[in-house]
């Protein structure tokens, strides 16, 4: 709820899941991180399971989480996330298990748990930032990196011939787990919808049906060398070119 | 698999893999995680047979850094969670092992050693004695029972689940293929049932029965070398001083010893009878012998070698115990007289050869 402070400025309302010891965050201005913490804070108070939530975060930029929730966190190796939340949900399924990492903690150094993850069906819900470069380490290629992308190791872009082409986690993901699954891919140039993604991932979470994945295309404007407005252009046009937005499965109504 | 339950005391005749899913029940652990390696296997089959039974839960992960992490998951949860591992997946493990020292998580490995380095052989070696003692880039702040016996199998993986739970340090039952394979007799019991008071475990985080609770925030990253010196500094103390309650040692006739032979794990049951036979023939031989190779139990080798001129350390490993002897040592002028195996077993008429040139 918004509400009015002594000056009587109107004050953003912030997610009651946040942890305001800690804010305004440690990303750099313009990183896409806000935005996906605060949709998912949202969603974690709109469902009511604070006092049930472990979130994990991954080695990387998603590090910088580690105390921004005012609920209990796990900082781990890079990609190992998905194993953690994983052991955690096997040893007490009471918990809500939420594993964040970028695109190299999922698709590149956490590949196998993630894919293992998602064929085993884990009842944990990943959310994965999508920012096309490896930002803590300064910019070098991820697994999302664009053909024709320049990062710090594809100098001249990204040549798929060499590199290979980005990798497609949501549609993988969609292609291996079993029945029960939620998969989607959102974007912070559209908040409203990506919240009610994530929010749907940790409802199938709680129903109990199977893994949840959303994958959050993002922005990294330190490491892009973009302005403001051609930052938003690489989001909105680029990434979502390649990248298609909405929902790739959905848990099927249970019967009776 | 032996059909025997832990009800009193039960004298049985198993393998050292069946031992200690025997043992992880009678320390009421409650879920393992694993990946299939050899000599370690039937660790995981025995277990899985049980759990059912015992109401117990197994995931086969993917590989042994997940396994790793899961147990980690497992333990962060509150639960007695284990894995095993030999050789190779043991290098795996040392990258979850380095964030259990960090943030303080009780995880039990139980490692049957196999011949390295790499892939090498499946069978037998002590070639991971610095890997399980000092694996990881830190300093090595964790708990190392190496067995001799299927008894101290049992024993110790016991007393590693209370350990890890008492002091919060990664804990490690050091044994190998030959203990892993071979079938011995011993006894197991329930160790309440024996007075031994099994530590509770307690969940670090979502603990979903106290939605109030106060929130943890728990890490392994920190943003400044000071930050970080504070907290290594803080488990250095807290290691320093669970290690002098832990350490454990077995030492014989090391008074009038004028050589003393140092061996650790099963080489040292080779060790025991040339010592026995040694005395008896009226040599002033002495045994020692760590059984926490981590801590080692350096104040009192100091103490045993005392009046000795000479130490045959025998390993199947090309000087690892002798590197963590001549450490604890240091200052001595005491020979050192290395029998250096790696990979293969030692016999006791191989250390009374050795010994018998000294």
């Amino acid at each position: 709820m918004q509400e009015l402070k002594e000056n009587n400025v109107l004050q953003p309302a912030m997610p009651a899941s946040w942890n305001e010891d800690t804010k305004a965050h440690k990303f750099c201005p313009g990183c896409g991180h806000g935005i996906i913490l605060k949709c998912l804070g949202e969603a974690i108070d709109e469902l009511g399971i604070k006092g049930k939530m472990v979130f994990g975060c991954d080695i990387g930029c998603s590090l910088l989480a580690w105390d921004f929730f005012n609920v209990d966190t796990v900082q781990t190796h890079h990609g190992r996330t998905t194993p953690v939340i994983t052991g955690m949900k096997r040893a007490n399924p009471d918990i809500i298990g939420v594993a964040y990492m970028g695109d190299g903690g999922g698709y590149a150094i956490g590949s196998q748990h993630l894919f293992n993850a998602a064929v085993r069906g884990e009842k944990i819900t990943i959310i994965l930032c999508n920012n096309c470069n490896y930002g803590m380490t300064g910019g070098q290629m991820a697994p999302t990196t664009l053909p024709g992308m320049k990062t710090e190791t594809t100098p001249y872009g990204r040549d798929v011939e060499q590199a290979g082409y980005p990798t497609k986690g949501p549609e993988m993901v969609a292609a291996v787990a079993p029945e029960g699954a939620y998969v989607a891919r959102g974007t912070i140039a559209n908040p409203r919808q990506l919240k009610g993604f994530i929010k749907k991932a940790l409802q199938n979470q709680i129903d109990g049906n199977g893994i949840s994945f959303v994958e959050c295309l993002s922005s990294c404007p330190t490491n892009w060398r973009t302005n403001a407005k051609q930052t938003w252009e690489f989001v909105e046009k680029d990434m979502a070119q390649f990248f298609k937005v909405g929902e790739l499965r959905t848990p099927q109504p249970k019967e009776g | 698999m032996a059909d025997v339950s832990l009800k009193g005391e039960q004298r049985v005749f198993m393998t050292g893999n069946e031992v200690c899913a025997w043992a992880a029940v009678a320390a009421k652990a409650d879920i393992m995680y694993g990946y299939p390696i050899t000599p370690q296997n039937e660790i995981m089959h025995y277990w899985t047979r049980l759990a059912p039974k015992y109401g117990k839960r197994f995931l086969q992960t993917e590989d042994e850094i997940s396994a790793g992490f899961t147990t980690l998951g497992g333990v962060i949860s509150g639960r007695k969670a284990f894995t095993a591992t030999a050789g190779p997946g043991n290098v795996l493990m040392q990258e979850s092992a380095g964030m259990a020292e960090m943030m303080r998580l009780p995880i039990v490995y139980i490692i049957q050693q196999r011949g390295g380095p790499s892939t090498a052989t499946v069978i037998y070696a002590q070639q991971e004695t610095t890997l399980t003692t000092f694996g990881g880039n830190g300093e090595g702040h964790r708990i190392v029972y190496s067995t001799a016996t299927h008894q101290e199998l049992f024993d110790y993986t016991i007393k590693a689940f209370n350990a890890a739970w008492t002091y919060r340090f990664p804990t490690f039952v050091l044994g190998d293929g030959y203990q892993a394979k071979m079938r011995e007799p011993l006894t197991i019991y329930d160790p309440e049932e024996k007075g031994i008071k099994l530590v509770k475990p307690e969940p670090l985080l979502g603990n979903t029965e106290k939605p109030d609770r106060q929130i943890q925030h728990l890490r392994n990253t920190y943003n400044t070398e000071d930050e970080l010196y504070e907290v290594v500094m803080k488990n250095q103390r807290d290691w320093d001083k669970m290690a002098e309650e832990i350490v454990e040692w077995d030492a014989k006739g090391c008074e009038d010893a004028e050589a003393i032979i140092v061996t650790h794990g099963i080489v040292s049951r080779a060790a025991l009878t040339a010592y026995d036979q040694l005395r008896a023939q009226g040599k002033k031989v002495g045994y020692f012998r760590p059984i926490t190779v981590r801590p080692f139990p350096g104040k009192q080798l100091k103490d045993a070698i005392k009046g000795a001129k000479k130490l045959l350390v025998a390993e199947s490993a090309y000087g690892q115990l002798v590197k963590l002897v001549q450490h604890e040592i240091f200052g001595s002028t005491i020979e050192i007289v290395p029998m250096l195996r790696p990979g293969v077993g030692i016999t006791t008429e191989e250390i009374l050869e050795e010994y018998n040139k000294l």
